[in-house]
């Protein structure tokens, strides 16, 4: 244990370094050395400003930077739980059922090799840009790594754990929802974790093309202008909100999964 | 004099056979033919890969006789059942289970209510020395440890036969040895029918009421040997060289 936690704190300081290292070189390229203008790349010490400012200003895109992240995790969250709330119980059924795999696998196998942002173009013709569109976009994203991931945690259930299940005396039910789904659960907050990194991804790609307000829609617009700081302040959040989501998920899933799997 | 015991099991000219993509049919059991005394501990020893653990899962029920049938108190076997409790070689623990999750399983798909099958897998965690651990996950335990959750499982669903395939083979031979005394003492302890596989034979001679040395492929019985050793025995008595000497000159034995 002890020599557990020496390792992950040996892990944090180099994480800090590298990303101190990260910023130091950034800072020495623009400011300190200034091979580039701060039009073409804004120092880190710029950015820092445009992010304070970004709070209250709504120029130049008609929002704080608040009202974008709230409008972008509203949009990502959305399709992110009702991906999740019909992906898991359809992956589940289709590892479990073979005539609901056999019916539903054809579309399945056809829906996920198209990259959800692919999707945008139907979906606006269908919806109007708007909340809708792009919710619905990350919904197939999400879905898909859902089905995935649940799909291969119940077809690696052990046979053995099922024939324990039998000697027992338990309904097939009983062998999904007491054994299959148990055994299917890392894998399957796996697929939550993947999905989340899928929606958030989208999600901005969606903004780019067709929205009104976001974080995706905050970089466009700032890009339109030649304001690089603000589109650096965005990547900046996005790659901050999406570790912190990420975050959220793998302890929830610690919490959920006890006891690992043994073997 | 066990003559006069009751019959439990009994296998009645049974033929297992595997479809092989490439080799085609592969006979595994040829013509098995044998009873199981109510309350005997039944050692089936045999070389290498000669088809024990399926003989062990044709009575559990995972698997069905080609031909011929198993009759397990009066019933034909065609599915598993609660009253054949079966103990795996890598133990088969549930790892999101605790020690207690996973003895008291098999009462909770009976529908035992809660207190009841509580007080009842607590009597078995303390038979099998686990007091203490009830709340440990398996993932936590030593190999040991686990298999005494596994056999602390199957007795808690209380079966009628309790099938054991090769539950030591995978622990060191201290460990082992400490084992055998172990499942000696919970099976004086409460006496259970018990069909026991393995392919040592210091174990065998160790454990068994009744040996039943099997033959190769497909397998059947070779030679039968009643152990009437007292216990808890002595591996360096001469009887138990004896016996195992002679076991020994009969087996098949392969590379």
């Amino acid at each position: 244990m002890k020599q557990k936690r020496e390792k992950i704190n040996k892990y944090i300081i180099v994480s800090i370094i590298s990303v101190c290292l990260g910023i130091f070189a950034w800072w020495l390229v623009t400011d300190g050395l200034e091979i580039f203008r701060s039009n073409v790349l804004p120092s880190p010490t710029k950015v820092l400003r445009t992010f304070g400012k970004k709070w209250v200003e709504t120029k130049p895109d008609g929002a704080t930077l608040l009202q974008h992240l709230g409008a972008s995790l509203q949009v990502a969250l959305g399709g992110y739980f009702i991906g999740a709330l019909i992906g898991i119980p359809l992956g589940i059924f289709m590892a479990w059922n073979d005539k609901i795999d056999m019916l539903v696998r054809p579309v399945f196998d056809l829906v996920r090799t198209v990259p959800g942002i692919a999707w945008t173009s139907v979906m606006v013709t269908l919806v109007g840009i708007g909340f809708m569109s792009k919710a619905l976009v990350i919904f197939i994203s999400a879905m898909v790594a859902m089905v995935i991931n649940s799909y291969s945690g119940i077809k690696q259930t052990k046979t053995v754990h099922l024939w324990v299940g039998q000697t027992f005396g338990a309904s097939n039910w009983e062998l999904l929802t007491k054994i299959a789904i148990p055994s299917a659960l890392p894998m399957i907050f796996t697929g939550l974790d993947v999905a989340l990194g899928a929606s958030w991804t989208t999600l901005v790609a969606a903004e780019l093309l067709a929205s009104t307000r976001g974080l995706g829609f905050m970089i466009q617009q700032a890009r339109g202008i030649s304001r690089l700081d603000i589109v650096i302040v965005g990547m900046i959040v996005i790659a901050i909100t999406g570790s912190i989501l990420s975050a959220i998920i793998r302890k929830i899933g610690e919490h959920v999964v006890k006891g690992a799997r043994l073997q | 004099m066990s003559e006069k015991k009751n019959v439990l099991i009994e296998f009645r000219h049974v033929d297992k056979e595997f479809n092989k993509p490439e080799e085609g049919v592969y006979k595994v059991v040829g013509d098995l033919n044998v009873e199981v005394r109510e309350n005997e501990f039944l050692v089936l020893f045999g070389p290498g890969q000669c088809g024990k653990s399926t003989i062990l899962n044709m009575v559990a029920g995972f698997e069905m006789p080609t031909r011929g049938e198993i009759i397990c108190n009066g019933n034909k076997v065609e599915r598993p059942g609660p009253e054949r409790g079966m103990v795996f070689q890598n133990t088969a623990l549930f790892p999101w289970l605790t020690v207690m999750g996973n003895v008291e399983y098999g009462p909770k798909m009976q529908g035992v209510k809660k207190e009841e099958r509580r007080a009842r897998a607590q009597k078995y965690i303390d038979l099998v020395g686990l007091q203490g651990f009830e709340n440990s996950f398996p993932v936590k335990l030593s190999g040991g440890m686990q298999q005494r959750v596994g056999i602390a499982r199957a007795y808690c669903n209380e079966p009628l036969v309790m099938l054991l395939d090769e539950p030591f083979g995978h622990l060191d031979a201290q460990t082992r040895y400490l084992m055998q005394d172990e499942l000696t003492r919970i099976w004086q302890a409460e006496k259970r029918t018990v069909i026991f596989v393995t392919n040592n034979i210091e174990e065998a001679v160790y454990l068994a009421d009744r040996i039943l040395v099997l033959r190769n492929c497909p397998t059947g019985v070779k030679a039968e040997y009643e152990i009437n050793l007292p216990r808890p025995r002595n591996y360096t008595d001469p009887e138990f060289l004896r016996l195992r000497r002679e076991i020994d000159a009969v087996v098949d034995h392969t590379l």
